[in-house]
C-alpha cells in the first residue's frame, strides 16, 4: 500500500510539474501571475533545480501544512479540513440511499427477471446511468428547488446548527448524487442475485421449509450483496475524495468537490494538486479497509 | 427453439437430421455470426442502435443545417439583431439579457442563447465535438487497454507487475478528480513530451485525458482474459510450431479477445462523452467559444434564470445518446457474451 501511496505521489507531481509545456512557475501562479511572484515561486519549488528537488519541496509544502494557494491565498489544508465535513454529509446520504434503493431495486428486478416490470426498471437504471449528474442536478435545483420552493435552492446548513434544515437542504444532492449509483448497483445486484438464485443452499434453504422471504433475505440477499460492498466502499471512497465535484458545484454546498471545481476554474494549481493527491490516498487506503471487511465478511476469501 | 426441432427429427428417421440442418443452415455459423444473429434478434438493442446512429447522422449533417437552415456559424453572435417570428419581430437578445426562445423555423429553431448564437446549430456542432471526443477516446483506451491487458498478462511475472502496479496507481484516482487535475495541468499550458507539443486549445487534451483515464477499467479485464487464453491448447500449438510470444499476442490471443473489445467498446464511448461534458461543464474540456454538449449545459445552468431550455436541450441530446449507446451496449453484450463473464471491474 505505501508504494501505492509513494506512486501516487510520484504521479501527481509529474502531472503537475513535468509533463506539461511552459514555465511551471507560471503556470503554478494561475492565471493572472504577479510578475515578482513568480521569481518568488521558482524558490519556494525548485523549478530552478533538478527533478528529485522539485519533488521534494512539493511533497514538503503539501505535507507540512503550509500550502497557501496563490489565487486564493487561502491555506489549503486548512480548506480542505474546513469543508470535509461538507463532502462528507453528502457522501454519506447518498451512499446510504442508493445502497438502499439499489438493494430494493435489484432484489425485485431479478425476482421479476424477464418480465415487463424488469424491462422497464432496467430502461429506468440505464437512463440513472446515462444522465450526467451536473444536468439533472442543475435541473432539480431549478424547478424544484427555485421555481415550486419545495426544496431550498442550494447552499448547505451545518449539522450542528439545524438538523432539521441539514436535511432539508442535502435531500436533493442526496438524490441526484444517488441516481447514477443506484443505476448501476441494481443491475450488478440483480446479476448477482440470479447467479445466487442458482446455487444449491438456496434450493437447500427452500427444500428445507424455510419461507420464500427467509430465504431471500437470509440466504439470496446476504450472499449477493457481499461483492457489492467491497464495490460500495471504494464509490463511497471516490465520492468522498472529491469524485462529488459536480453534485457539490451545482447544489453550492462549499464542499471539497466544490473547493477543487473553484480552483479548477482560476487553475490554481497547488489547490487542485493537493486535492488530487489526497482523494487518491484516501481511496487507496480505504481500498485496504474495504478488502480486510470483505475477508471478515465472506470466510472463504480469508488465505489470501 | 430449433435445437428441440433438430433433436425430435433424428430421432424420427435417419438423414433427418442433415436434411434440416442443411434447410436452416445451421451448420458451420461461427461465433461472431451467432453474435450478430442473436443481436439483430434483439428489437431493443437494434432500436437504439438506430437511434444512435440517426444522432451521430444528425450531427454530422451540421453543415448542411447551418448552411440552408439556419443561414449562420456556432459562434456567430446575433446578439444585436431582429428576426420576424409569426409576423411580429423580436429581438434575439431582449435588452435585458434574456434570448428568445424556440422559434419551430429555420432561424433560432431552438432559440438562441445569451450571446445570440443559434442554440440548435450549436448544439449540433456540439454533438460532432462531443462525439468526435468520445468515439476518438475510447479507441485510444481501447487500444491501449488491450496492448496493457495483453503484454501483461501473457508475458506476467516481473512485467506484468509493473504494469498492472501502474494501472492501479491510475485507478487509484476517482475518474472525475484525475481528469480534471489533468485538464487543469494541460489546458493552460498544453502538452509536451519531448518532440511532441500540442497546444492547451487543442482538442485532443481532452481526448488523450479520458483515453487514459479509463485504460485501467478495461485494461483488467482483458488481462484477466489473456490470463486464461494463454493457457489454452491453440496458443500452445503455436508455441510448439515455433511461434515467438509476439506473433502468438497477436495472432491466436487478440482474436479471441475481440468479443471482449466489441462489449466494452460501446460503454467506453457513453463513458467517454459523459466524461468530456463533465470536463466542459467545468472549463477544462471544449474550450469556448467551440460548443460541447457540455460547456453547452455549463452556460445553460450559468444562465438558467433567463431560460432553462438553454440547459435542457443540450443536457436532453446528452441523456438521449448516452441512453442509446448504454442500451445497445447492453444488447451487444447480451449477444456475444450470454453468459456475462465479462464486465467492467470498478
Amino acid at each position: 500500500m505505501l508504494v501505492v501511496l509513494f506512486a501516487i505521489s510520484v504521479l501527481t507531481f509529474v502531472i503537475f510539474n513535468v509533463i506539461p509545456g511552459g514555465d511551471p512557475a507560471l503556470r503554478m501562479a494561475g492565471r493572472q501571475p504577479d510578475p515578482g511572484q513568480l521569481e518568488r515561486i521558482r524558490e519556494d519549488w525548485g523549478f530552478n533545480e533538478p527533478v528529485y528537488v522539485q519533488y521534494v519541496k512539493t511533497m514538503g509544502r503539501v505535507f507540512s501544512g503550509d500550502l497557501i494557494s496563490y489565487s486564493t491565498q487561502q491555506n489549503v489544508l486548512e480548506e480542505i479540513g474546513k469543508r470535509i465535513g461538507r463532502t462528507f454529509s453528502l457522501a454519506i446520504g447518498a451512499a446510504i440511499i442508493w445502497m438502499a434503493f439499489a438493494t430494493a431495486l435489484g432484489l425485485y428486478t431479478a425476482i421479476r427477471a424477464g418480465r415487463v416490470s424488469d424491462r422497464l426498471l432496467t430502461i429506468l437504471a440505464l437512463v440513472g446511468i446515462s444522465m450526467p449528474v451536473f444536468w439533472i442536478g442543475a435541473l432539480m435545483n431549478y424547478y424544484l428547488g427555485f421555481k415550486a420552493g419545495i426544496f431550498p435552492n442550494g447552499g448547505y446548513v451545518p449539522l450542528d446548527e439545524d438538523p432539521i434544515d441539514w436535511l432539508y437542504h442535502l435531500i436533493m444532492p442526496w438524490t441526484a448524487l444517488s441516481l447514477l449509483f443506484i443505476g448501476v448497483y441494481s443491475r450488478i445486484l440483480r446479476s448477482n442475485v440470479l447467479d445466487t438464485l442458482n446455487e444449491d443452499y438456496v434450493r437447500t434453504a427452500r427444500a428445507k421449509g424455510l419461507s420464500e422471504r427467509r430465504v431471500l433475505l437470509g440466504h439470496v440477499l446476504r450472499n449477493s450483496l457481499i461483492p457489492v460492498v467491497t464495490l460500495w466502499g471504494l464509490d463511497f471512497g471516490a465520492v468522498l475524495g472529491g469524485g462529488a465535484i459536480l453534485t457539490e458545484t451545482v447544489f453550492d454546498l462549499q464542499g471539497v468537490g466544490q473547493y477543487a471545481a473553484e480552483s479548477v476554474d482560476l487553475f490554481d494549481v497547488p489547490t487542485v494538486l493537493a486535492i488530487t493527491m489526497f482523494g487518491a490516498f484516501f481511496i487507496v487506503v480505504l481500498n485496504t479497509v474495504v478488502d480486510i471487511i470483505y475477508a471478515i465478511l465472506d470466510p472463504r476469501i480469508r488465505l489470501t | 427453439m430449433a435445437t428441440d426441432r433438430a433433436s425430435d427429427v433424428s430421432l424420427e428417421r435417419p438423414g433427418a437430421f442433415e436434411e434440416t440442418a442443411k434447410r436452416e443452415h445451421v451448420a458451420g455459423l461461427g461465433p461472431w455470426r451467432l453474435a450478430v444473429r442473436r443481436l439483430r434478434r434483439d428489437r431493443t438493442a437494434v432500436l437504439f442502435g438506430a437511434v444512435f446512429v440517426l444522432l451521430v447522422a444528425m450531427c454530422l449533417a451540421a453543415p448542411i443545417w447551418a448552411n440552408e437552415f439556419a443561414h449562420t456559424g456556432p459562434n456567430e453572435n446575433h446578439l444585436t439583431e431582429k428576426i420576424t417570428v409569426d409576423g411580429e419581430r423580436k429581438n434575439v437578445v431582449s435588452l435585458d439579457g434574456i434570448p428568445i426562445g424556440p422559434t419551430w423555423q429555420g432561424q433560432f429553431f431552438l432559440g438562441a442563447d445569451t450571446n445570440g448564437r443559434d442554440t440548435a446549430v450549436r448544439l449540433l456542432y456540439g454533438g460532432r465535438n462531443s462525439l468526435e471526443i468520445g468515439v476518438l477516446a475510447a479507441l485510444i483506451t481501447a487500444a491501449l487497454a488491450v496492448l496493457a491487458g495483453l503484454i501483461a498478462g501473457y508475458a506476467r511475472g516481473f512485467t506484468d507487475t509493473v504494469i498492472s502496479r501502474s494501472l492501479d496507481v491510475i485507478w487509484a484516482y476517482p475518474v472525475a478528480l484525475l481528469a480534471v487535475a489533468l485538464g487543469t495541468a494541460l489546458t493552460l499550458q498544453g502538452l509536451k513530451i519531448g518532440p511532441i507539443e500540442i497546444s492547451g486549445e487543442s482538442k485532443l487534451i481532452p481526448i488523450l485525458i479520458i483515453a487514459v483515464v479509463y485504460v485501467p477499467y478495461m485494461a483488467r479485464p482483458v488481462r484477466g482474459q489473456v490470463l486464461g487464453l494463454r493457457e489454452k491448447e491453440f496458443v500452445e500449438a503455436a508455441r510448439s510450431q515455433g511461434a515467438g510470444p509476439v506473433r502468438i499476442m497477436f495472432t491466436e490471443i487478440l482474436p479471441n479477445l475481440s468479443s471482449t473489445i466489441v462489449v466494452f467498446f460501446p460503454l467506453m464511448v457513453a463513458n467517454a462523452i459523459l466524461l468530456e461534458a463533465a470536463l466542459s461543464f467545468l472549463g477544462v474540456g471544449v474550450r469556448p467559444p467551440e460548443p460541447s454538449w457540455g460547456n453547452m449545459i455549463g452556460n445553460g445552468v450559468d444562465h438558467i434564470l433567463t431560460g432553462p431550455h438553454l440547459a435542457i436541450v443540450p443536457g436532453l441530446m446528452l441523456v438521449i445518446t448516452v441512453l442509446a449507446l448504454n442500451a445497445f451496449g447492453d444488447g451487444v453484450r447480451d449477444a456475444f457474451d450470454p453468459r456475462a463473464k465479462i464486465h467492467l471491474e470498478h
